[in-house]
């Protein structure tokens, strides 16, 4: 009985291990294919099935006509993500530090229903905005810039930095800024020499989860720009066509998702402790 | 007053930043919806309700929400039972625990619509290897995204092979947090393992459960990057999501006005029907 268990269990997180790391080791297989390798139906193994190349990674660096220029693309997705994600971080720290430590209210809005409204937002489809979005930054001249990227991205992130901070300051006793008002310092005192140094945890989860959705959005930087900027998911999609060469299109969507799938490793055990949990009762 | 001024300073920025991205723009939305703006006329007129008249009439719309409603529903309930099988075999013991549970989270920290791409390739029907896999097992290939059923079908699939890590890792988040003793309680009592999961497990994880699915039904309401990288929308209109159809007639189209109304019934229906579902599963639990 518990052989059979054991047997099933691990045949089982064998084939969803398989499941997940198909799009991966396929991905990385055709990375090093020519057109041979490509046309003549699914190959797998290198020298045996084919001969493998660098061609597809070295279009990526390659400069000028011939490659395809991955390289601004990744400069301007990691600028707009970090600068939006930063400027959520900030400004949601303290929207939420307000919200769990101050009573709010005006007319029938409580602290509640403000919070509310900061969580809300993720209920909108990307496309409500997109129109109102483009208008606005036709209107402020910042369509197809880095700048307004950041204007539309900070509007995206800024309600999961402070969903996942308010969260996180409610589990935080309020004894902690007592003492240190007692201590002497304001409220804006007791909040930057004390609270904060003390939210590093919680700052981290929210700042991996803006990196995340930062990142990893393809709509507005799709909808938003044209020519002059593009971000990463833009570039790569623009490969995908038929004749697009399979090779160069695996190679530069393995670079494009390395970045975060390398920090999975590193935050496991902060996104499988407990901590999670309580954020969404 | 001096406490106001302070309190003030935490929330005001970020809440008038918000407000200001987000609310005035939908404004806007709603003023344009009642205007014609097209590529031929762009600007404000007014155009009374003609707008939402004609997308009473717009089979294509409702036809795209039901569609939706499908695809969501279906893929996250199979992100919900997938994503808690795993959790349970996880849970406790497992040899390389820590590079099991990274590699069950990685594919939520991937861009969707790159790896969609990458999918795209697998799909593909005579060069990639998902007929390959399928012949193994001695069936027919399969037309992936060729034809309708079939074609959502693969939606559905790079849906829950991107997602169900997000639901993998809140349950696993709650099973992690559970209390002990009702387990010492059904094992004194002599409990199995199926009647514990029925009686202990699941009741308790209920509240979490219903955090993570609905969660995961907002992000799946908004379905679109998928289906514009897989199949954009084909073949015929038969994946065409809700967000696709009011992205084909605002972007492409540049039918501004009627795209505008589009969204904000969209919009309206996604927040009304979330909102019953959330009450559904909530008054199921305060009842049991």
């Amino acid at each position: 009985m518990k052989t059979t268990y054991l047997l099933f269990k691990y045949l089982a997180i064998l084939l969803w291990s398989s499941f997940v790391a198909l799009p991966f080791l396929w991905a990385l297989t055709t990375s090093f294919k020519t057109a041979n390798g490509v046309t003549g139906g699914a190959t797998y193994i290198p020298w045996l099935q084919y001969k493998p190349s660098l061609e597809g990674w070295k279009v990526l660096v390659r400069t000028g006509g011939q490659g395809i220029d991955i390289v601004a693309p990744y400069i301007s997705s990691a600028v707009v993500t970090l600068s939006a994600s930063l400027i959520s971080l900030a400004l949601g720290t303290l929207a939420a530090y307000g919200l769990s430590r101050f009573r709010f209210r005006l007319g029938f809005v409580k602290n509640s229903d403000i919070t509310f409204f900061f969580i809300s937002q993720r209920i909108m489809p990307p496309i409500v905005l997109a129109i109102p979005f483009f208008l606005m930054l036709q209107f402020l001249g910042l369509l197809d810039s880095i700048a307004g990227l950041i204007l539309v991205y900070v509007a995206l992130l800024l309600p999961i930095a402070t969903w996942v901070m308010v969260d996180f300051f409610n589990n935080v006793p309020p004894q902690v800024d007592e003492m240190a008002m007692i201590d002497g310092c304001n409220p804006i005192g007791a909040f930057v020499r004390v609270i904060l140094p003390n939210s590093l945890p919680g700052i981290a989860v929210a700042g991996l989860f803006c990196l995340i959705f930062g990142w990893n959005d393809f709509f507005f930087a799709f909808t938003l720009t044209f020519t002059k900027t593009q971000l990463l998911p833009v570039a790569v999609v623009a490969l995908n066509s038929s004749v697009t060469p399979w090779w160069s299109l695996s190679a530069s969507a393995l670079v494009s998702v390395a970045p975060l799938v390398i920090i999975a490793f590193f935050v496991e055990r902060f996104l499988s402790s407990g901590n999670m949990a309580g954020a969404i009762r | 007053m001096l406490k106001l001024k302070y309190k003030h300073f935490f929330l005001l920025p970020g809440l008038i930043v918000l407000v200001a991205i987000i609310i005035f723009p939908l404004l806007f939305t709603v003023r344009v919806s009642f205007s014609s703006w097209d590529v031929v006329k762009p600007g404000l007129d007014w155009l009374g309700g003609k707008n939402y008249v004609r997308l009473f009439h717009d089979l294509r719309f409702w036809e795209a929400l039901s569609r939706l409603s499908m695809m969501a529903v279906g893929s996250v309930l199979i992100q919900y039972m997938l994503g808690f099988a795993l959790a349970l075999l996880v849970w406790r013991d497992v040899i390389l625990k820590r590079f099991v549970r990274v590699l069950f989270l990685v594919p939520m920290m991937t861009t969707p619509v790159i790896m969609s791409v990458i999918w795209r390739t697998i799909l593909h029907e005579s060069l990639g290897p998902a007929n390959d896999i399928v012949r193994l097992f001695g069936f027919e290939p399969l037309t992936w995204l060729s034809t309708g059923g079939m074609s959502m079908i693969s939606v559905i699939l790079v849906e829950v092979w991107q997602w169900t890590p997000f639901m993998f890792l809140l349950l696993l988040a709650g099973l992690l947090s559970l209390p002990n003793e009702p387990y010492m309680a059904a094992a004194i009592d002599g409990a199995g393992p199926v009647r514990t999961f029925f009686s202990v497990t699941f009741p308790l994880m209920a509240p979490i459960s219903i955090g993570a699915i609905l969660i995961r039904l907002i992000e799946a309401s908004k379905l679109m990057e998928t289906v514009y990288v897989l199949t954009s929308g084909g073949p015929g209109t038969a994946t065409e999501t809700s967000s696709y159809y009011i992205y084909i007639r605002g972007l492409r189209d540049y039918q501004i006005g009627y795209a505008a109304s589009l969204s904000l019934i969209y919009l309206v229906i996604m927040i009304i029907s979330l909102t019953i579902i959330a009450k559904v599963l909530t008054y199921k639990i305060a009842r049991d």
